[in-house]
């Protein structure tokens, strides 16, 4: 399958540092792709070459397998970080001209825009001025006016910020039901609750390079530490040290414990089970899995050099 | 292409479809009419209505009455000076006047007293009246009879024609082309500045709400500034072709009600007359000589060239400050901040402008009005001004040329401030900062 977006080597440096120092990412089709990386990293400089409102200053971008160029400006819905409508103007006319600007004959856009507004219940809006509008409700136009065009890749710059919980609910609603329907979907964002129950790919941006890249659960796995967590009744559990550390114990419920317990690379979850069911009755057993946060963090500090070093050996 | 016209409607709607814009195309043209016959109202009122100021006189020579006139009333006071002064101090008149006993070949000494600073204007007029005064007095001293030197006086007037070089002859009135070349000046002077301020303030709306980003990653954002630039100016020329519209209905209803008709309408006569019957024009020509010439005067003017070359500067200058209003709004988050930038820019714009009257209309073909009409900063002004009193072709080809060289040069250069400058938001920008974003590379 051509990805959605194959980036090569693509370079761009503003006068006094770096922004993007060889990047390479592939972004396949129809994935919602998570870019992570803490403020200043590069990650809107990389947004803002896909939409071409800079350009890069080497490097190769091909979108669905064509080398980049203006007319994918049609094909590609962005939301930017900071955002903003025209304020004096009507939200109906307000979408109409967006939504042409992208490349729709006036009819279309009227067709698409009446869809929306009857999707998002807010029939009665054609004539409203945006500086009318509470916040919540100059969010919706800005989602709509973002896919009004029915774009194959929509690239979201932080589009949680600033969105109250009943519309961050509705825009990832819509966001799942955009992909089911063929779209490709690029996140931008630090929120890694949102990577977590999102994103099915990620790329991590640190200081201008990529330093992780792949899908969600591979990169979880890759960063697996051997961690189980086991609730069980009766609190003395006699593990042979030599493979096994218990890093925390604590109390659930009246004889009902929660141990998280940390194996030596050899050992496997099924021989951990086997020593324990010898010694306690096992209510639940899970390999704690590193959440997003966790590897962000450790990578962006630096404290993980050991795991990205182990890592960037394998690849 | 298709997307640039997208953006040049979107202008002009914005701007047509809001109430200010129907108030002020309504208005303007009745208004402004309206307030200068006002005025003119209110001065012949004054005029007519106004009480002489009274001046005492202490008259030492005991040559010099004075007559009063519709502003002055002149009362002799036979008393010393000092004691003069007393009773003005005391009165409430305007002017205390004292003539010594002076020499009528060396009239000297003559001195004024005033409780405040009168106008220069009053002082001239009594200045005049003594003046006028002594002279007869001077007439009689050398027995020169008043009449007879009023007999050799005569009324000359100097009528002008220029001579072309097929030796045609062409009446010609200064007044006239200093008046048009006055009004052209201005006008162009205010559309380039009116409307670069809009085109400014549009940025920054932009800029400032944050929709910029989304559009440039629809259209290129040289589209977007060209866009703006030429949809302001569409609505400025609309503006403008309904202020014509409205002021020629106005002015016709006008006259109209005063039952004489409209200027334009006499104009038509009078060409259809030429052509015509000679009885007819001659009837026309004895009737009222001194409107036939003017007519005449304004007929000679060469008014299809002057509103070519109008059209063409009023166009040129606005695109060229266009685009630098434009490169300082992107580089502004708001209209306070862009003070700093838009001083060099209406720099030489107001140059133009001052030229225009110390210069230009002074001595439309001397060199500094040569240079002005031909640098493109100052041509728009200045070449509108110097058009109606001839300009040889040569120079206005030059001056043309140049003029569209200069727009595509500040276009240009705003074109790659621009856009930097609409996404820079929160920086503190300096002239050092603009070269930087002049030089990055996309």
């Amino acid at each position: 399958m051509v990805p959605a977006v194959s980036a090569h080597q693509v370079t761009k440096r503003y006068t006094s540092q770096l922004a993007l120092d060889a990047v390479s990412l592939t972004i396949p089709e129809k994935s919602i792709y998570g870019l992570l990386g803490p403020n200043g990293a590069g990650k809107t400089t990389f947004i803002r070459i896909l939409n071409q409102i800079i350009q890069a200053d080497s490097g190769t971008i091909e979108i669905f397998g064509e080398q980049l160029n203006s007319n994918h400006v049609n094909i590609i819905g962005y939301l930017p970080e900071e955002r903003g409508l025209y304020k004096k103007l009507k939200v109906g006319e307000q979408l109409l001209y967006l939504a042409q600007l992208k490349g729709l004959s006036r009819k279309e856009a009227l067709e698409r825009i009446k869809f929306w507004f009857e999707k998002f219940n807010i029939k009665d809006w054609w004539n409203k001025k945006v500086e009318d509008l509470s916040k919540g409700m100059a969010q919706k136009v800005q989602f709509i006016s973002t896919v009004l065009h029915e774009p194959r890749l929509i690239i979201l710059d932080e589009p949680f910020s600033g969105f109250d919980p009943v519309n961050a609910q509705l825009i990832t609603e819509n966001i799942l039901e955009l992909r089911d329907r063929g779209s490709t979907i690029i996140f931008s964002t630090h929120r890694m609750e949102t990577v977590e129950s999102l994103c099915d790919h990620i790329a991590l941006i640190n200081k201008a390079q990529v330093i992780l890249e792949g899908p969600k659960k591979e990169v979880k796995s890759r960063f697996r530490s051997n961690t189980f967590l086991v609730e069980h009744s009766g609190n003395s559990l006699q593990l042979p040290s030599d493979r096994y550390q218990i890093i925390q114990q604590t109390t659930v419920a009246d004889n009902l414990y929660e141990t998280l317990i940390r194996a030596s690379e050899t050992v496997k979850g099924n021989q951990l089970i086997r020593e324990l069911v010898e010694q306690t009755e096992v209510h639940r057993f899970e390999e704690k899995l590193p959440t997003m946060a966790d590897i962000f963090i450790s990578l962006v500090k630096g404290e993980g050099d050991e795991a990205l070093r182990k890592h960037l050996k394998e690849v | 292409m298709n997307k640039i016209w997208l953006i040049i409607q979107r202008e002009i709607l914005n701007r047509v479809q809001k109430k200010s814009f129907l108030l002020t195309t309504i208005l303007v043209p009745l208004i402004f009419p309206a307030i200068i016959a006002l005025l003119i109202f209110i001065m012949v009122k004054e005029m007519e209505s106004a009480q002489p100021d009274t001046v005492l006189v202490v008259d030492e020579s005991g040559k010099c009455t004075l007559d009063s006139t519709r502003r002055f009333r002149f009362i002799p006071l036979n008393a010393p000076l000092e004691e003069a002064k007393k009773v003005f101090q005391q009165s409430e008149n305007f002017a205390l006047l004292y003539i010594p006993n002076f020499n009528l070949d060396k009239p000297e000494g003559f001195t004024l007293y005033t409780r405040e600073n009168p106008s220069i204007e009053k002082i001239e007029s009594l200045r005049a009246i003594l003046k006028d005064r002594i002279h007869d007095l001077k007439l009689e001293a050398y027995n020169i009879d008043k009449e007879v030197l009023k007999k050799l006086k005569d009324e000359i007037s100097l009528q002008q024609f220029n001579l072309t070089e097929t030796g045609e002859e062409k009446s010609s009135n200064s007044g006239l082309l200093y008046a048009a070349g006055f009004l052209l000046g201005i006008l162009i002077y205010m559309f380039v500045l009116i409307y670069g301020i809009q085109i400014m303030q549009g940025v920054i709306d932009e800029k400032s709400s944050r929709i910029v980003e989304v559009i440039v990653s629809s259209v290129k954002p040289f589209q977007l500034m060209m866009g703006k630039i030429i949809g302001i100016a569409s609505v400025g020329l609309l503006q403008f072709l309904i202020w014509i519209v409205l002021i020629s209905i106005f002015s016709s209803a006008v006259f109209a009600f005063f039952g004489v008709n409209m200027p334009q309408q006499e104009m038509m006569e009078q060409v259809s007359r030429q052509m015509g019957d000679p009885d007819v024009q001659q009837a026309m020509q004895a009737q009222n000589p001194e409107l036939m010439k003017l007519f005449q005067q304004v007929n000679n003017l060469p008014v299809g060239k002057i509103t070519f070359v109008f059209i063409f500067y009023f166009l040129g200058g606005y695109l060229l400050y266009g685009a630098l209003f434009a490169a300082v709004g992107s580089a502004v988050d708001s209209i306070q901040e862009s003070q700093q930038f838009q001083f060099p820019i209406t720099l030489p714009l107001l140059i133009g402008y001052l030229g225009l009257f110390l210069f230009i209309l002074r001595d439309p073909h001397g060199p500094v009005s040569f240079w002005l009409s031909i640098i493109p900063f100052t041509s728009p002004v200045a070449m509108v001004g110097r058009i109606a009193f001839g300009v040889p072709d040569w120079q206005l080809a030059l001056s043309m040329i140049l003029l569209i060289g200069g727009f595509i040069l500040t276009t240009w250069i705003a074109g790659r401030i621009y856009r930097i400058g609409i996404l820079m938001t929160g920086t503190k920008v300096n002239y050092k900062v603009l070269a930087r974003w002049f030089m990055m590379k996309g």
